[in-house]
Order: structure tokens, then C-alpha cells, then sequence
């Protein structure tokens, strides 16, 4: 083998090739990464992201703020006779929204990372197959605590106090947020089947904005015509929002609750492995 | 390099195609361990896809291939160990710093945070991005992009590398420094498959060259012997007077046998492997009186190359097949 550098010019002021030659030499190959570490990191990724471009975020908060005045102040009065009482049922309910809608993000952005070759390299490394999808999500559960926050926060500043206290809010925020890791999923699948970001925000909300409104999220049901009434009752995301109203006011009903952790466990068991063996696909 | 020296990667029929566009129809290669094995070939011929298969990105629809021993079907996990692919898009993540990136790679790759931390260290400052290191990557320009996506490459050296492309787009500066790393990591005892259109690459570079059309090997061998096969150069003619060229050419004809046109008017070429044959005829160029701009007696490029495998200009062949690019690149 002959390669010498003959017309090699002097070092570079760019790159130092002496200094090259010793980065590659002087490291050695360690164990792999265990599948928590690789999630865990691919979660940094995701708050990373966050961190450069803290725009993402006014999506997920702004949308909501104008929900919560609006709904409140616009048509509390007419629905519920005064806009103290309707803020108490509503609260719980655009909390629901509100990150529910977040989860469609989860599937724009894997769609956004796949037209660009990091996923490639990605794709390429000795990590759990699954690492980089459980872990953009686990990142994207933070934001969907952030933008439950918020919600939570602005309804105390507008007068919401839940009966059980900010235990209550707590548990109600993670029953929600649990519920959005398992829905993202059919986001990421959406993600990996769509050709654009673009197209998948489109069918995502074409999906969630209509079972979001033919819930109890907004209105008490018992005032729909019967058909809707039905299928409204047995929206899961009716049942999530019932749920968190009575974590919140301190008087759940342990049964609604399971529902809600049964549905998610069934959307993780159908969606994760479908959209792990997309991406695997390429 | 001996006959027995072990085979870093063996592929055997490999075929890959996406919906009617069949990408790669049977590709053998045999690359040796430490050496550059050059894949020459224009767009679409279907290099990056032979590359994918065999960083196991995509499967193939028939044949097999092993990369260091393993299987890249059946063990791709020990073949993804021992790999790292740099891509023909920059596979970093733009919205990252170029920090971020080199201790996301560490940490991905087994390192604990601290020797993450410090391996990106050494890198930023190998590479000369120690500058660039707080930027967002969508900032670089395309040089410093490229060399991060090489060092980003190296975070645990690889035993084999694939370089898709490396030097598309950069300037000759960048050009020649993306080089001098490639030189370095085969010093070191990397293996590394270079997939490139440029001739003069794979001869820089190369040990082994396999030249790939319509997603075939259609040539094998040493630089070298690929030249040998289309004669040693070529004599280049550009003439103040394009009118002139059909006299010019038949000067060249006379002195050097087959002559080509070329796409500028005023310019011709032909194959050439003797300088002095090559000064006599343009002094009788010059005797009946051609005025010539400029001439060169280059290597053969690529185009000549296939011109003279294939019969066809290597730009006919990406012209017949304008989507096998973009094919491979959503697949």
C-alpha cells in the first residue's frame, strides 16, 4: 500500500492532522450503551432542542392560554351560568386538551428528523432499537408537564381552586400525561407513514380535534341528543377528563381510572411496536 | 495486502430495488481489510443504497453480504458495533451544537458523561471546530459541516467506515483536508468503503476501485489498471475559434486517433497516453494554423471512463434515470 501524501501542503491552520492521527488512536471501544442510558440521552436531545429553539413551546402554551380565557369568558356565562362555575369544570378539561394536542408534535417532529440524515446514523448504532423514539417521547413528556402547568397555574391565577389540593392537581397532570405517552405513539406511527410534517399535523388534528370536541371536555353531555350522548360517554378522552376532574376535586372513581390506564396500555402495545419496526424499516 | 489478507467486507448478489426502480442488480465486491475500496459511479448508479445494505439501514431483496465476519442480516447488531457511516447528507443534527452532537454520539455510543464530555474535547480541537463548537450546526458552512460529520464518525473509531460522498460540494481547501483525515484513519487501521463520483478521489484515495452502473459493478481493479483500460489520459483542446474545430480535429485524428467533441463548441479531446505524441500534434496544430486558448493532458475523468466501458457518457446515465437518486435517498 502506497499512500503518501506527496502534495500534501503543510498542516492546515482548519485541522490538524498530527492532532487527528492522536483522536483516533487514543480511544478505545467502550461497552454498549444499556437501553436507559440511550433513551435517557435521546431525551437530553429532545430538551436540548427545546433549549435552542424555546419557540416549539409557544405552541403548546399560547393555544391553550387563549382556550382557557376564551371557553371561560366567552361561553362560560351561556353554558354553565356564570364563568366561576364553568372555570371549575372546564379547567380539568382544557388540561386534557391541551397536552392531548401536544402528543401530534411527537409525530411532527420524527417526521421533521426523518428528512434529514441524522436518523440515518442513528439507525446505525449498537443501541436499543426502540432508544430513540422511547426517548424523544420521555423529552416530550416533559413538555407535556410544562404545558399542564401552565394550565394548572393560569386556572389558580383566574380563581380554579381543586378540592384536593395541589396533590389533586398533581395526580390529575400525570394521569394526563401518562395517557399522552401512550397516545403519542399513534403519532410516532402516523409520523414514520406520512410523507411530510406537514401531513402528519394535518391528519393528527383531524383525528384529535374532533374526539377532543365530541367529549365532556367542554360540555356536560347530559344536555347532547342521545346518539352523541352515547358516543361521547364512552370517548376515552371523556373518561380521561372525568378522571382528572376527580383527581382534582378529590373524588375519582377508581374505575374510570383503570379505563384510562387500560386504553393506554393497549395504544402502547399496538402503536410502540408498530412504529419501532417502522423506523427499524427505514 | 496479500490474497489471504482477511475480507473486510464480502458481498455476494446483493439486489435492492424500490417499487419499479431497481437501484442494485446484483453487486459483488470483495474489500480487504485496511485499505480505501473505492465505489465509483455517477448519481444513481446506486452506490449509496449498496452502502445502506450494508450498514444495515436497509435489508437487501436478495443476496448476502458480510461486514467483518458478521452477517448484515443476520447480526446486524455486531455488524452496527464495529461500523460508523458518515453520509452523503451531513448526518448530524442541525439543531444541535456541534458539542452537543460529538457527547450525544459519546453517550450513545457507551461513554460515560465525563468521557463524553472530554472526547468531544479532543475532537472539537483535532478538527479545528473548537470555534464552531457553541454554534447550531444549521449555521456551518459546508466545510466545517463535513468535518464535523467525519469526527462525529470517529467518537469510538470504527473498524470500518462508509463515506458516502465525502467531498460533494466543498471547496478544494476543504477538499484536500476531508483527504488528509481519510489518509490518517487508514494510517490508524481503519477500513473504509468511499463511494464518490470523482475518478481523481478514488485515485487519491483508493486502493481498490469497483465502478458501479445501473447498479452494477461494470469494472474492477487497481486505479491504475482503470486507467490502463482507457488509455493513460487525455490530450484536451479548447481553440480561440470554435469555426476552426473541425480543421483541429482532424489534426488530432492524424496524431492520436479517435477524437471526441466536446459540449463547449470550441473544444475537443482524445485519448492520449504519450506526452510526446501529444506535444507533436499540437505543434502541427499550431503549423496549419489552429489558434489555440488552451490545451491540458489530464487523467481520464470519469466521463472518459465510462465512455469507454459502457460506451455511454456517465451523464446519459443519470439523465435516464432521474429519480434513482431521489429513490434512494426517501427509501
Amino acid at each position: 500500500m502506497s499512500i503518501n501524501p506527496t502534495t500534501q501542503a503543510a498542516p492546515s491552520p482548519a485541522a490538524d492532522e498530527a492532532a487527528v492521527r492522536k483522536a483516533i488512536s487514543s480511544i478505545s471501544r467502550p461497552p454498549k450503551a444499556s437501553a436507559l442510558s440511550a433513551a435517557l440521552t435521546f431525551g437530553w436531545r429532545g430538551m436540548l432542542k427545546v433549549k435552542h429553539v424555546p419557540e416549539q413551546l409557544l405552541d403548546v402554551t399560547i393555544t391553550p392560554v387563549m382556550f382557557v380565557l376564551m371557553f371561560t369568558y366567552l361561553f362560560g356565562g351561556a353554558i354553565a351560568g356564570s364563568t366561576g362555575e364553568y372555570l371549575d369544570y372546564i379547567l380539568p378539561g382544557i388540561l386534557v386538551m391541551s397536552v392531548l394536542f401536544t402528543t401530534v408534535y411527537s409525530g411532527v417532529a420524527l417526521n421533521t428528523d426523518l428528512t434529514k440524515g441524522v436518523v440515518d446514523r442513528f439507525r446505525s448504532l449498537p443501541i436499543w432499537r426502540p432508544a430513540p423514539l422511547v426517548g424523544s417521547l420521555l423529552g416530550d413528556s416533559v413538555r407535556y408537564v410544562l404545558a399542564g402547568t401552565v394550565i394548572i397555574v393560569l386556572g389558580v391565577i383566574l380563581g380554579y381552586r381543586p378540592g384536593a389540593g395541589i396533590g389533586g392537581a398533581i395526580a390529575a397532570l400525570a394521569l394526563v400525561v401518562l395517557f399522552s405517552f401512550a397516545l403519542s405513539w399513534v403519532f410516532t406511527t402516523l409520523g414514520l407513514l406520512l410523507r411530510s410534517p406537514n401531513a402528519v399535523m394535518n391528519a393528527g388534528f383531524m383525528g384529535i380535534f374532533p374526539l377532543t370536541f365530541l367529549s365532556n371536555v367542554f360540555v356536560d353531555p347530559r344536555t347532547l341528543p342521545p346518539v352523541l350522548e352515547a358516543f361521547v360517554d364512552v370517548n376515552p378522552i371523556s373518561i380521561l377528563a372525568t378522571a382528572s376532574r376527580g383527581l382534582m376535586e378529590g373524588n375519582a372513581e377508581a374505575g374510570d381510572i383503570a379505563i384510562v390506564l387500560t386504553v393506554a396500555v393497549a395504544l402502547t402495545a399496538v402503536f410502540a411496536p408498530l412504529t419501532t419496526r417502522l423506523y427499524r424499516k427505514g | 495486502m496479500t490474497a489471504h489478507s482477511p475480507l473486510a467486507i464480502e458481498a455476494n448478489g446483493l439486489v435492492k430495488s424500490f417499487g419499479e426502480t431497481l437501484a442494485v442488480d446484483g453487486v459483488d465486491l470483495a474489500v480487504p481489510s485496511n485499505s480505501v475500496y473505492g465505489m465509483l459511479g455517477p448519481n444513481g448508479a446506486g452506490k449509496t443504497t449498496v452502502i445502506r445494505m450494508l450498514a444495515t439501514l436497509i435489508r437487501p431483496d436478495a443476496g448476502s453480504a458480510r461486514v467483518l465476519g458478521h452477517d448484515i442480516v443476520k447480526e446486524a447488531d455486531a455488524v452496527r458495533s464495529a461500523v460508523s457511516l458518515t453520509g452523503q447528507l451531513a448526518s448530524v443534527d442541525e439543531d444541535l451544537t456541534g458539542r452537543e452532537n460529538l457527547i450525544l454520539l459519546g453517550r450513545l455510543l457507551g461513554l460515560k458523561r465525563a468521557a463524553a464530555k472530554e472526547r468531544s474535547a479532543e475532537l472539537l480541537e483535532a478538527f479545528g471546530l473548537s470555534e464552531a463548537a457553541t454554534r447550531l450546526v444549521k449555521n456551518y458552512s459546508g466545510g466545517i459541516r463535513r468535518r464535523l460529520d467525519i469526527a462525529a464518525s470517529i467518537v469510538v473509531t470504527p473498524k470500518l467506515m462508509f463515506l458516502d460522498e465525502p467531498t460533494t460540494g466543498l471547496d478544494p481547501r476543504s477538499r484536500n483536508q476531508v483527504w488528509g483525515i481519510i489518509r490518517a484513519l487508514v494510517e490508524a487501521g481503519t477500513t473504509i468503503l468511499l463511494c464518490t463520483q470523482y475518478l481523481e478521489e478514488a485515485d487519491q484515495l483508493a486502493d481498490g476501485i469497483a465502478v458501479i452502473d445501473h447498479g452494477k459493478v461494470i469494472a474492477e481493479g487497481t486505479p491504475g489498471q482503470l486507467k490502463a483500460s482507457v488509455g493513460s489520459g487525455a490530450l484536451h483542446v479548447r481553440l480561440l475559434d470554435p469555426d476552426q474545430r473541425p480543421q483541429a480535429e482532424r489534426v488530432l485524428q492524424q496524431g492520436l486517433g479517435d477524437v471526441n467533441l466536446a459540449t463547449d463548441p470550441a473544444a475537443l479531446w482524445a485519448s492520449c497516453s504519450d506526452a510526446d505524441r501529444a506535444a507533436e500534434t499540437l505543434a502541427e496544430l499550431t503549423r496549419v494554423g489552429v489558434r489555440i486558448a488552451d490545451f491540458s493532458l489530464d487523467q481520464p475523468s470519469l466521463d472518459e471512463v465510462f465512455l469507454a466501458l459502457t460506451g455511454h457518457p456517465a451523464e446519459e446515465v443519470s439523465a435516464g434515470q432521474p429519480n434513482a437518486l431521489e429513490e434512494e435517498q426517501t427509501a
